[in-house]
């Protein structure tokens, strides 16, 4: 619980917007984009901070795709799925993925090294197919070329 | 500096008369970036410098020909350009070594139609015609400088002074500009509604949520010119008596939210926005709000609630935004698009925009022209333009020689466009006739190897996903009718099918809350329509005559042809291949995974697929 205790930034932010109205939503985003997903200390807290109850936190939390409720891999790989990258054949490049690293998408390794998601057009159409890896983009890919892209980035 | 009613054109004067000097513009959007322009950008600035040259070298947004990625401009106070695609450092160093230096281009990856080469000499569009684009990858878009240079703000200064709030309105209405979010509806009625609608607080949104995976004008309009969405946004503040607006964005566009933060900055501390814009006594602000992933957010009313910091649940309307919005306040919304054409009809008049494209849609449409295409890239055509002039004159065809099967539209609430229509002009109304739509702005070109069930499937897979659950007729329709489509690509579907899938979806047509549910058949109403062949070919033959879904697919090898290399055998990763050195190899059926890696590697064309 003490790791995940928000740290004097955030209440600061959070102190900030406090009084905007709809500001739970731009909340959540800094406070993933601090630990990488949405603890459940943490939004207990922002639920504190901001006066209103934790069920509506959590409703706001699973409505969109992109907050995380659980820890991804230290190094986080986005797979495009959006039509273009669809058609270029961003689902083999999901399954060599899913081969090289023994697990399914949005699992992370046993190693905590590596977790992959599909992810909606991330708008490098004309490289398709694409992925990112820690927001690093990788266009006109094919499969060949993950192991190297994977060796990179293991620690 | 403030800038004020009295200062202002003046400024812009001393702004335009600024020498001109060669320009290397390095297209530096999201994808430009990803295909290596930052390394481009340094090695140029590393080498001006070490030879002293006088060259002014500028970041730019998205110049639109992302197959060439990272580009480059150069262009001379003679006002000659040359393009040049695929450059890499080593690439920058020859430029300035030879281009520069010299003042000879090269004659190696030069690429066509540069953004400044689209008139003829009489000033005539050849192919396209850049409104909304007129600054990407023009202009830095870090430099407020550069966008009043090229008359940024003073179509502002204008409406603020020069012109009553009727006024402005009815230029929009007169231009005819329509939304160019999806729906087309006249955006100068929409600001009327508003203006007519009496209340304290009024709000003006800008739709940056762009959902349709396969798309990004509107990452690009962000990213290469964001001061011409502020400014429109300012003027309909103005015009409909709002003080605040907010654009919602999504978060994954984060280049465009940096350069949005940028622009809004600099607009504050020119005067042009914020209090007291210009000196006179209107004030406005403008705020960012990320969207988290949800594709429904899109829709105006979701979009709402999602500001106000909620699930984004789309409401029933009528109410519509305009009358009762943002925590019930009147609302205007507008998509990034449409804000970008407004500065331009308060500049150049409603007659000279609704000159431009057909009758019931004037203006032009900006597509992010992806697939199977030789070029693909952003593009602005006039409305009317047809498919065969998008695709062959501007895209370069399709690629690898292989034939047109279709192109979609809308996203996954649009259809497809076959080749019958290539001659079809393509605006609002001739779309929906033809079963499809305008959409944002996403055109995806299909060639003869995709399967049209695939596609659909994948539409309707990403529509159940993003339903937010709400009605009954979109989550449990959208569900049946892709455990229906799956069904067919695995060769389990039955004739029956077909007509269950245009029951349900006239049902969902019908019955749905929100566009979502209620365009979520159109994927497959359209194909059905116009590739029904295929269907049956799935559902009677059990055979994908593309040769996509899997399950309806054999590799097996040609006794003729197979000259025993086993390469096959040895690429095979569930080694499910058998045959020794010479002799005919075999593959074992039931392990096999079609993954086809030994139709890929034999050379002797001897594996079959089929
Ligand atoms: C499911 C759904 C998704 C939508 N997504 C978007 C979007 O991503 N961007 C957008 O500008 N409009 C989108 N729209 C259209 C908006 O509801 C609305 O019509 C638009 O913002 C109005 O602006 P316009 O008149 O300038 O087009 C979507 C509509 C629906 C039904
Ligand atoms: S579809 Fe993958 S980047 Fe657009």
């Amino acid at each position: 619980m003490s790791e995940k205790k928000l740290p004097d930034e955030l209440i600061n932010f959070i102190n900030e917007w406090k009084t905007k109205p709809g500001n739970l939503i731009m909340v959540l985003h800094r406070v993933q984009e601090h630990f990488g997903y949405i603890p459940r200390e943490a939004a207990f807290e922002v639920a504190h901070h901001l006066d209103i109850p934790v069920a509506k936190i959590y409703g706001v939390m699973t409505f969109y795709h992109l907050f995380k409720l659980t820890k991804p891999g230290r190094n986080q790989i986005a797979v495009c799925m959006g039509t273009a990258c669809y058609l270029k054949g961003g689902e083999d490049l999901i399954l060599e993925l899913e081969r090289q690293l023994g697990v399914g998408l949005n699992t992370v390794t046993p190693d905590g090294e590596f977790s992959v998601e599909a992810v909606r057009c991330i708008g490098c159409c004309g490289l398709a197919p694409v992925m990112t890896v820690n927001g690093e983009v990788f266009g006109n890919l094919q499969v060949n070329r993950l192991s190297g892209i994977l060796k990179k980035y293991k620690g | 500096m403030k800038l004020t009613k009295e200062t202002f054109a003046s400024y812009q004067e001393t702004l335009r008369n600024a020498g001109r000097r060669t320009t290397v513009l390095v297209g530096m959007g999201t994808c430009g970036i990803a295909a290596g322009a930052e390394a481009v950008y340094k090695r140029f600035e590393k080498e001006i410098a070490a030879k002293g040259l006088d060259a002014e070298l500028k970041p730019t947004g998205c110049l639109g020909l992302c197959y060439s990625e990272p580009t480059v401009e150069i262009k001379t106070p003679d006002g000659k350009s040359t393009v040049y695609g695929k450059v890499d450092a080593a690439f920058a160093e020859r430029i300035v070594s030879e281009h520069l230096e010299t003042g000879n281009a090269l004659t190696v990856n030069i690429y066509e139609t540069p953004a400044a080469d689209l008139f003829d000499d009489n000033g005539k569009p050849l192919k396209q015609q850049r409104i909304v684009l007129r600054n990407c990858g023009v202009i830095n878009p870090e430099k407020i400088d550069e966008y009043i240079a090229r008359d940024g703000y003073a179509a502002l200064e204008n409406a603020l002074f020069d012109m009553t709030p009727d006024q402005v309105v009815q230029k929009i209405i007169d231009s005819g500009l329509r939304g160019r979010g999806g729906a087309g509806f006249p955006t100068g009625r929409k600001w009327q509604f508003t203006k007519n609608t009496p209340s304290d607080q009024k709000y003006i949104v800008c739709n940056a949520d762009e959902g349709d995976p396969g798309a990004y004008m509107d990452r690009s309009v962000l990213e290469g010119d964001p001061h011409s969405v502020l400014e429109a946004m300012t003027i309909a503040g103005h015009t409909v008596g709002a003080s605040k607006g907010f654009i919602y964005i999504r978060a994954e566009y984060p280049l465009a939210i940096d350069r949005l933060n940028t622009a809004m900055k600099q607009a504050r501390e020119y005067g042009l926005l914020g209090e007291n814009i210009l000196g006179s006594d209107f004030s406005f602000g403008i705020e960012i709000r990320l969207g988290a992933g949800a594709f429904v957010c899109g829709e105006e009313t979701a979009l709402l609630a999602s500001i106000e910091g909620k699930r984004g649940m789309p409401a029933p309307r009528p109410p519509f935004p305009a009358v009762k919005g943002l925590w019930g306040k009147p609302t205007v919304i507008n998509n990034v698009e449409t804000w970008a054409n407004i500065p331009m009809i308060i500049l150049k008049g409603s007659e000279w925009f609704s000159s431009i494209g057909t009758e019931n849609s004037s203006g032009t449409k900006v597509f992010a022209l992806t697939g199977k295409i030789n070029n693909s890239g952003l593009i602005e055509v006039p409305m009317g333009t047809t498919l065969r002039n998008i695709i062959y004159d501007i895209g370069g065809g399709i690629a690898n020689g292989r034939k047109f099967k279709a192109a979609q539209t809308g996203g996954p609430s649009g259809g497809c466009i076959t080749p019958e229509f290539l001659d079809t002009p393509i605006d609002y109304e001739s779309l929906q006739t033809i079963g499809s739509m305008m959409g944002s702005g996403g055109m995806i070109i299909m060639d003869e190897d995709d399967c049209m069930i695939d596609v659909t499937k994948f539409y309707l897979e990403f529509t159940v996903d993003e339903s937010c659950g709400k009605c009954a007729p979109c989550r449990i329709g959208g569900r049946t009718c892709y455990n229906i489509l799956d069904r067919i690509s695995k060769g389990k579907g039955e004739p029956e099918d077909l007509r269950k899938l245009k029951d349900i979806g006239h049902a969902m047509r019908k019955a749905s809350l929100c566009g979502l549910g209620q365009t979520a058949p159109n994927p497959f109403m359209s194909t059905m329509k116009y590739f029904e062949e295929e269907y049956r070919a799935h559902i009677v033959d059990k055979k994908c005559p593309a040769g996509k879904c899997k399950d309806l697919l054999t590799y097996s090898i040609d006794a003729e042809k197979c000259v025993g290399c086993t390469a096959c055998a040895r690429k095979c990763p569930v080694s499910c291949i058998s045959g020794e050195v010479k002799k005919l190899h075999v593959i074992d059926q039931s392990q096999c995974i079609k993954c086809g890696q030994c139709f890929t590697v034999c050379k002797f064309d001897a594996v079959k697929k089929g």
